[in-house]
């Protein structure tokens, strides 16, 4: 453990101490750093902004109420994670109880290899271009076309740059099965997005698809 | 001693992996070897290392807008 990770859990620690001792700045204060993630987790998971929402401030007041249980061997990051995926993932249920479809986890089509469909060279794009909104949205969309199971990992690793172990903490899946996962995310996502964000209104060239066969 | 080649298959089966440094140095330099020759799996390469650096700020998913003022309303409150 880094010296900035240790000094953040004695704060921390500090912190749970006030708000086991009722003080709720304190505990907003704790919170308050792990937002976007907590978020982020949510709408991995519900892909509408407003029922991600929900989920996040549903999901900050359950680990308020269960504070008392949090191990200090954990960090409190991921703890606070799992509960929002655990949130997530309930809100989805219900969501679609009242439908014959399956609530089954999706299954992973881990056995079958998923392979790159397009050769064409994408090449570097320039950071400025992420600024621009339907870039943004584009990337928006892709992520959304992506299976529940692969868009969970993608978000936590590469959106929130969150550890592979970590990842696959809070999602309650092996870390082998985190970077199967994570590959077919990114190859389906450069897939989705290689058409649209290499140089075409940018330097003006129309993207070629090139398939080999 | 020459790297022992590997096909096209293998490599996207590791592209991910190479990506995040979390492959062996052997597979590394087969897999650099297998690039300087393919240009199909170097653009996937190239393609792949775009869509991590494009998401990687953390800030695809703009927060809805007085957030932090719900939350704390909420925490506010707590019984």
């Amino acid at each position: 453990m880094s010296m900035a990770q240790s000094q953040l859990r004695t704060n921390e620690a500090e912190l749970i101490k006030s708000v086991c001792a009722g003080d709720r700045e304190a505990f907003y204060e704790l919170v308050c750093p792990y937002e976007r993630m907590i978020y982020a987790t949510a709408i991995s998971v519900v892909k509408n902004p407003a029922d991600a929402e929900e989920v996040a401030q549903e999901a900050v007041l359950k680990a308020f109420s269960h504070l008392s249980s949090f191990r200090a061997e954990s960090k409190f990051s991921t703890w606070i994670l799992q509960i929002t995926y655990n949130e997530a993932k309930m809100r989805l249920r219900k969501a679609r109880s009242h439908l014959y479809e399956s609530i089954e986890e999706p299954r992973p089509s881990e056995d079958t290899d998923y392979w790159p469909k397009d050769f064409a060279d994408w090449r570097p794009i320039p950071s400025e271009l992420f600024e621009r909104d339907e870039v943004r949205q584009a990337i928006q969309n892709a992520t959304n076309s992506l299976s529940r199971i692969y868009r969970e990992v993608f978000i936590l690793r590469d959106v929130q740059n969150l550890s592979t172990k970590e990842t696959a903490t809070i999602l309650g899946i092996s870390e082998g099965a985190v970077k199967i996962r994570l590959l077919r995310a990114r190859l389906q996502m450069r897939d989705a997005l290689a058409p649209g964000i290499d140089g075409c209104g940018v330097k003006g060239q129309p993207y070629q698809k090139v398939r080999p066969w | 001693m020459s790297t022992i080649e590997i096909s096209c298959v293998e490599v996207w089966r590791e592209i991910s992996n190479f990506l995040d440094d979390q492959i062996s140095a052997e597979m590394r330099k087969r897999m650099e070897a297998h690039f300087k020759q393919c240009s199909h799996c170097k653009a996937v390469l190239d393609g792949t290392r775009n869509v991590v650096g494009l998401v990687g700020d953390g800030k695809l998913f703009q927060m809805p807008e007085g957030f932090n003022k719900r939350l704390y309303k909420k925490i506010q409150g707590l019984p």
